[in-house]
This record gives C-alpha cells, sequence and structure tokens, in this order.
C-alpha cells in the first residue's frame, strides 16, 4: 500500500518540472507539452486525494480536466498553425504582434 | 511499492526528457511515455477508468495531434535550455531566475509536508468508491454531475469548430 503522500510529492514535482518547462523553453510547442504535463500532475493529486478519502467525485473533476485539455490542445495548436503559417517561426519572442 | 518506485522514476525522468530534448519530436515521445507512467499510477488508485481514459485521451489523441503538428510544421533541431545565441546577460535572465525560485519553494513545501503534516484518514463509503470502475464514476456523473457533463460536451464542440476555423487557410 503506497502512502497518498507519495502520490502527491510525485505529482508536485511533475508539476514543477512542467512549470520549469513553461519558463525556460522558448519554443512554442514545448511550452504547450509542459503545460499538458503540467494538466496531467494536478488530474494525478486529484485521483490520488479521491483513493484516499474513499470519494469519486475527484475521479469526475479528472474527466472534466481532460475534456477541458482536449478542447485546448485542439484550439491551441490551430492557433500554432496559424501563426506559423503567418510569421514562420515556433519561437514564442518572435510572436510579439500584441505587443504595445 | 516498488511498481510505484519504478513507474514514478518512469514519469520524472519523461518529463525532464520533455523539455530538455533538442528536437521537438523527441519531446512529443517522451511525453507519450509520461502519460503512460501516468496511466500505470491510476490503476494503483483504483482508478481503472481513469487510466483507460488516459490512455485513449492523453496518449491517443493528445500525442498524436502533437506529433501531427510537429511532422507538420518540420521538427527541426531547436535551442535546448541553454541557447547559445542569446546574449549572456539573457542566458540568466528571469524565466530562469523564476524557475529557480519556484523550485525551491515547491521543494520547501513538499519537505514541510512530508515532516510535519499528515492527511487526516478517509471517510469515504469503500462499498460506492467500488473498483473505479464505469458503473461507479456514471452513476456520479449522470446523478451529481450531469449540468457539468453537459456543458464539458458543449465545451468540446466549441472547441471543435473553434479548431476548424482557427486552421483553415485563408481565403
Amino acid at each position: 500500500m503506497v502512502p497518498t503522500s507519495y502520490f502527491l510529492v510525485l505529482s508536485a514535482v511533475l508539476f514543477a518540472i512542467g512549470a520549469l518547462g513553461v519558463l525556460v523553453r522558448r519554443n512554442v510547442l514545448i511550452i504547450f507539452m509542459s503545460v499538458e504535463m503540467m494538466l496531467n500532475a494536478v488530474n494525478l493529486t486529484f485521483a490520488a486525494l479521491a483513493h484516499h478519502f474513499l470519494q469519486l467525485h475527484g475521479q469526475v473533476f479528472v474527466l472534466m480536466v481532460m475534456v477541458v485539455a482536449a478542447a485546448e490542445v485542439a484550439i491551441g495548436l490551430a492557433i500554432v498553425m496559424s501563426v506559423v503559417r503567418h510569421k514562420d517561426t515556433t519561437n514564442i519572442e518572435d510572436m510579439n504582434l500584441l505587443k504595445g | 511499492m516498488l511498481l510505484f518506485i519504478v513507474f514514478a522514476l518512469i514519469a520524472i525522468v519523461a518529463a525532464v526528457g520533455v523539455i530538455i530534448s533538442r528536437r521537438p519530436i523527441y519531446s512529443a515521445l517522451f511525453l507519450l511515455l509520461n502519460f503512460a507512467s501516468l496511466a500505470a499510477l491510476y490503476i494503483m488508485l483504483q482508478a481503472q477508468f481513469l487510466a483507460a481514459v488516459q490512455v485513449i485521451v492523453y496518449a491517443g489523441a493528445i500525442v498524436v495531434l502533437f506529433l501531427f503538428v510537429v511532422m507538420l510544421l518540420g521538427g527541426g533541431e531547436l535551442n535546448g535550455i541553454l541557447d547559445p545565441n542569446q546574449k549572456p546577460g539573457q542566458r540568466f535572465g528571469w524565466p530562469k531566475i523564476a524557475a529557480l525560485v519556484l523550485a525551491l519553494m515547491m521543494v520547501a513545501a513538499l519537505g514541510y509536508g512530508l515532516v510535519s503534516g499528515q492527511l487526516f484518514t478517509g471517510q469515504g463509503d469503500a462499498t460506492a468508491f467500488g473498483q473505479g470502475g464505469v458503473q461507479a464514476i456514471g452513476s456520479v456523473l449522470y446523478t451529481d454531475y450531469l449540468l457539468p457533463f453537459e456543458l464539458a460536451s458543449v465545451l468540446l464542440l466549441v472547441g471543435m469548430i473553434g479548431a476548424v476555423v482557427l486552421a483553415r487557410k485563408p481565403e
């Protein structure tokens, strides 16, 4: 029987790695992948606490997060494709059209 | 316990691989490994339905979408974490300092939580929790969470239409 805190520590580590990727990398696809990893880490927290408290509500929340993540990836990658078609780069430093 | 350590190590190594790979295609494949090991951890948490959904939605749909876009945009070699083209002043600019502070805060919070705190014990109904099967989660989803479920379907519809509109070639 694995203690719940181990799962929480694992998900915190995964979340920190994802946040590190968002802050450090400059390629927009890698940043997207890091955001997905962060969402997954939160999902692991929900599932671990659902198991700990023997409540199913956490698992339902995981499903909702998955729905939002799927919609987000579809929209985000479409935006990336249209930006690349326009500016021919995936570097986020060059995507400064809205900069004042 | 051994299985947990193995899959946790795989997940962490894959997560590190995602952010240090120089080619985006390797990052996408490391992401696949990360999602698969998380599915194994879900099975350990008696969430078999979630594990199946994780494999289908994340490892199936989302990673394939990432690979599709990477192939479409050309998966050339990128600058890694240390970008040689940046000026030395920029190389340790605010994003890396912020990342370092965030990581240190996370480690400090983890250490405090592990040393001092214990979660209070569960008070749920073990029979209602079941084995994480489709029946248990479906009965909750279609009674208590009916409205969020319907809203999620609307969100998926909006996402689908938005993706089609955004990715279409301009006239």
